[in-house]
């Protein structure tokens, strides 16, 4: 790819990536966190290109340690943050679960 | 073999990378935050399949194989931690992803003899290799394997400046030369920097280290994203990259310090580690239910939690306080500090996890001036956050750090273990305010023995 095109695509991606994280209500800072971790576990395209090329067993091993670690990242990632995001609830949906948790609460 | 013209790739990659952006768009509100999440999701997806059918690739049934195996070790994993445990694990994943792009920048070595390419490479190796060290460092600390204290030894300084010259020299080398051998030199070097920055810091400022390295992993991918010629390496590089640099900078200011006091603070001997002085000054002490008859004919109660709650696993037994508060007429808040907890936003996971619906939870800049109206403020396991001393000393080493202007309630309760200072070690003076009691104990013991006084008045 020719550098400018590049240089184009970064440069507007830093402008929208602050301008849509900076709207991101305080509240759910986690998130986001682990919701840009899972993001970032998209390396693993890089790692199964690499893998798919590697002629040598010894590249290929390296590679593929590269796609398990990826696919943690952004398998783990998705998974944890949906997993947060669910128990954000509004004041009208808490009553509904309030009984479940006033078991689990009494268990305890 | 490819399926699908480069167009097509190109295109197909364009729609992930916009999944992305409305994930992260998603956050704006707990509303629609979840399925934003799940279009991120759907967005990777995508670009997995597409990879498999625009590129030429061998040794597919390995590749499945790997992703398999990294799916089986995550997603129990992902699914079973504590919310208390969240910043250990998004640690772990963050340094994961960043060693993943240092491997695949290495391998990409021999195929690349452009400079500004082998450049890239390794920017990618450096930064993904300092990530996955300093975030092993930091799971450690937070797991407490090892100490939360500073780690500094003479010479320290030194030695670190060693490291990075050697890196440095490393990477020139490699981007001279492409020699693997030099490669993996650096990549070694990369891991001992991450060590050596995150060894020096306190495990109060742990919530900036874990922004600083997100930032860094994602800066790490955008730059393999160039070296394999992918945008939507970049875009998604870069968009973790600002969020990272965003909510360091938050973190930061919430501390009332600079990045680089918390990074290098250690090494000038102004971290956090405090003295663990007490006063022998008298507090007016309360029992339960005194404190339940306070709250239970209150109008307006905001209660102001710290990580000492979540230590003390009170989470479930305060929000039920709160509903047995509101059933009861009195309107209750959570004034949420922005570093309670151990990493950015984790104190309203914890309290979202008990099913205080979000609309209680408010943020510092929406609840300050809100505390005029206060009848009382209920502190529980917080102490630094509401400390005046920010305001009022200026050689105080938290002076500048904006905190919950608890203050300015009509009454204050601070429910606490002991006397003994927080964790920058200063004391409060609002403890000794005439409109200040303080019940002593263990914060889940307390928080049981006051809901069931609210309950019977």
């Amino acid at each position: 790819m020719d550098p400018i095109t590049l240089l184009t695509v970064v440069v507007l991606s830093v402008f929208v990536g602050f301008e849509v994280v900076s709207k991101v209500t305080s509240i759910l800072h986690t998130p986001l966190m682990s919701g840009a971790n899972a993001i970032h576990g998209i390396i693993l395209i890089g790692a199964i290109i690499v893998a798919g090329q590697a002629d040598d067993p010894w590249v290929l091993v390296i590679a593929l340690l590269a796609v398990v670690l990826a696919t943690a990242n952004l398998v783990g990632g998705f998974v944890v943050t949906d997993r947060m995001l669910q128990m954000f609830r509004g004041r009208g949906s808490v009553t509904a679960t309030a009984k479940a948790s006033g078991l689990k609460g009494g268990a305890q | 073999m490819s399926l699908i013209s480069p167009e097509w790739t190109a295109l197909l990659y364009l729609v992930s990378a916009v999944c992305f952006i409305l994930a992260l768009k998603g956050l704006s509100s707990p509303r629609s935050a979840r399925r934003g999440n799940l279009i991120g999701a759907g967005g990777a997806l995508l670009a997995v399949v597409t990879v498999f059918l625009s590129a030429k690739l061998d040794n597919i049934p390995y590749i499945l194989i790997a992703i398999v195996v990294g799916t089986a070790i995550a997603a129990p994993i992902a699914r079973r931690v504590q919310m208390t445990q969240m910043p250990q694990l998004v640690a772990g994943f963050n340094g994961v992803g960043g060693g993943a792009a240092a491997l695949v920048a290495v391998l990409e070595l021999s195929h690349n003899s452009d400079p500004w390419v082998r450049l890239a490479i390794v920017f990618t190796m450096l930064v993904g290799a300092v990530s996955f060290g300093g975030s092993a460092v930091t799971v450690a600390k937070l797991q407490e394997l090892i100490s939360t204290r500073p780690l500094v030894f003479p010479g320290m300084r030194w030695v670190s400046i060693l490291v990075v010259v050697a890196a440095l020299t490393a990477g020139g080398v490699v981007i001279a030369t492409g020699s693997i051998g030099w490669a993996s030199v650096l990549l070694v070097l990369g891991l001992g920097a991450g060590l050596m920055l995150v060894l020096p810091v306190g495990g109060a400022d742990v919530p900036i280290v874990i922004s600083l390295l997100n930032a860094f992993t994602g800066l790490a991918v955008a730059a393999s994203g160039v070296v394999l010629g992918n945008v939507l390496l970049v875009v998604a590089g870069t968009l973790v990259g600002a969020s990272g640099t965003i909510l360091t900078r938050a973190m930061a200011s919430a501390m009332g310090r600079g990045v680089s006091g918390i990074m290098f603070g250690a090494f000038r001997g102004g971290s956090t580690a405090g003295s663990t002085v007490q006063s022998e000054r008298p507090v007016r002490s309360m029992e339960p239910d005194d404190v339940a008859v306070l709250l239970g004919y209150a109008q307006r109660v905001v209660i102001v939690p710290g990580y000492g709650l979540a230590v003390a696993q009170g989470q479930h037994a305060i929000a039920e306080l709160a509903t047995a508060l509101e059933a009861r007429g009195t309107e209750v808040v959570f004034a949420i500090h922005p570093v309670a907890g151990r990493m950015p936003g984790h104190m309203n996971v914890l309290l979202a996890e008990a099913n205080v619906p979000y609309e209680s939870l408010k943020e510092m800049a929406e609840v300050n001036p809100e505390f005029k109206n206060t009848d009382v403020a209920l502190v529980v396991g917080a102490n630094d956050v509401v400390n005046p001393a920010a305001k009022t000393s200026p050689g105080s080493p938290i002076f500048g750090m904006p905190i919950l202007e608890v203050g300015d309630a009509s009454q204050v309760v601070f429910l606490k273990r002991s006397m003994r200072p927080g964790f920058a070690g200063i004391e409060n003076e609002l403890l000794y305010d005439p409109k200040t009691a303080l019940l002593f104990g263990d914060a889940k013991d307390s928080l049981t023995k006051v809901l069931t006084a609210v309950k019977a008045l």
